[in-house]
């Protein structure tokens, strides 16, 4: 059967590829597009390592087809810094040592800027909530719940 | 590997024809959640998948009869964010918001949640207590049923061949009304129902309940609207007394499995204990309505520390 093209926006940019049906966009992401900073914990929309969001919408990348973003504009992990200035949340991390093997932070971090934009002041039971659906092994999460109320603080210029 | 054919037709009417002209088994894909894990695992190998993401219809929330009109393949996430809905139906927010995590609540949706057909499904109960019916299309034409007659067993539903569930309605409120979900899990998230609990109720002005729906999820091979938990209600002013006889009746409906999540016991037990919260909370809910001067606000308030 023949590939689909598909055709999307993806951090800004303008992209095409082609994909059989049953290919995940995280697959596509990663294996058609070179884009491995979304990772690959479950592959059943439990962990939240494959976070990205779709036309602005908080997705598990593995539970979306990649013809399913046909016409969708797609931002991921590697559009988050702006060149070489890391986004807040991304310095804050750092900060708070809020990682350790690092797996699971390109979607904590897509998932936790994807709060700040709706809510810009959460409260930290509001950032436990929205990162329920992101797993991490190494951190206990206290310092990830730090380090995004930090960032949050430092985005409202406080 | 079978061959997988993808369609995402613009219309109910391309949609159905392709649903009717396959050959073999055609898979409706809404938001994928369930669908895309079963695929996976080998429990279902459809060889045409028909996304109706494309289809307006399907995909927005109107208002319709003073009540609501919601696409079945409305993503979560825009139930929860859609105010006046929010504000109509707080019990079937309370269930939407339990569906998995943000991530999977902005894809999966309403109705991918009933024709899944899981009896631990949290949107179920809600819709159910709500009185929520659904339209259907098919080739032949449409129909209307009401959401408990959807699912008839694990997976397994009443629809035909062909058919889709395009929309949920939701009635209009009377004033004093407020519904409630509850489900009892191990954690607060990220779980699956080990009994759920949705009720819904309307007081007249002078506090006694004229209407009731009690609905329990997780505690049958459906999910079950429980007509004897309800009639515990009406007539009363959902006094201590009436939502003892609510929670016995819930329990007394119950015919579940053991299982890893909990024992049949444990289950009975919970179905009348989760039943009689969601009263109260449905309780507070709709004396929110009455004058602030009622001393039945009063009592809203101490049950809402519940």
């Amino acid at each position: 059967m023949a590939k689909h093209h598909v055709t999307a926006t993806i951090n800004g940019d303008a992209v095409e590829f082609l994909c059989e049906t049953h290919q995940s966009l995280l697959e596509v992401l990663r294996d058609e597009l070179g884009l491995t900073g979304t990772k690959e914990g479950c592959g059943t929309g439990d962990c939240g390592a494959c976070s990205v969001t779709i036309d602005g919408r908080l997705t598990c990348s593995c539970l979306v087809l990649g013809v399913e973003a046909q016409d969708k504009s797609i931002q991921t992990i590697e559009g988050m810094a702006a060149g070489t200035e890391l986004h807040p949340l991304q310095r804050k991390f750092l900060e708070h040592a809020a990682l350790q093997c690092g797996f699971c932070t390109p979607g904590i971090l897509i998932a936790a800027r994807s709060l700040l934009e709706r809510n810009p002041d959460p409260t930290e039971e509001e950032v436990r909530y929205w990162l329920a659906g992101n797993l991490c092994r190494c951190t206990g999460y206290h310092k990830i719940v730090d380090a995004v109320l930090d960032a949050a603080r430092e985005m409202r210029r406080e | 590997m079978r061959e997988l054919r993808y369609e995402a037709p613009k219309t109910l009417k391309a949609a159905l024809a392709l649903l009717s002209g396959a050959n073999g088994h055609a898979a409706v894909l809404a938001g994928g959640t369930d669908l895309l894990i079963q695929m996976r695992a080998g429990r279902v190998e459809p060889g045409l998948l028909v996304d109706i993401k494309n289809i307006p219809e399907l995909t927005s929330i109107v208002a319709e009869d003073g009540g609501f009109r919601v696409g079945a393949a409305v993503p979560c996430m825009e139930l929860v964010e859609h105010e006046a809905f929010a504000n109509a139906w707080p019990g079937v927010i309370d269930a939407v918001k339990l569906i998995g995590s943000i991530q999977v609540k902005g894809r999966a949706t309403v109705g991918g949640n009933l024709c899944n057909a899981s009896p631990a499904a949290d949107s179920v109960p809600a819709m159910i207590a709500a009185g929520a019916s659904v339209s259907i299309a098919g080739l032949n034409g449409g129909r209307e049923a009401r959401v408990e007659d959807i699912a008839t067993g694990p997976g397994e539903t009443s629809l035909a061949k062909g058919e889709i569930v395009t929309s949920f309605l939701l009635p209009r409120r009377p004033p004093r009304s407020g519904d409630a979900y509850l489900r009892f899990t191990p954690r607060s998230e990220m779980d699956i129902a080990v009994v759920g609990a949705g009720v819904n109720l309307t007081l007249d002005d002078n506090g006694t309940c004229t209407g009731a729906r009690v609905s329990l999820g997780a505690v049958a091979e459906r999910v079950l609207l429980v007509p004897e938990a309800a009639a515990a209600l009406i007539g009363t002013r959902v006094d201590d007394a009436a939502l003892k006889r609510l929670a016995a009746a819930a329990s007394a409906a119950c015919r579940p499995i053991d299982d890893k999540r909990g024992t049949r016991e444990f289950r009975i037990k919970v179905a009348g204990v989760m039943a009689r919260r969601a009263a109260e909370i449905a309780l507070a809910r709709s004396l929110s309505d009455l004058a602030p001067t009622n001393s039945l606000r009063k009592t809203a308030r101490k049950q809402k520390s519940i």
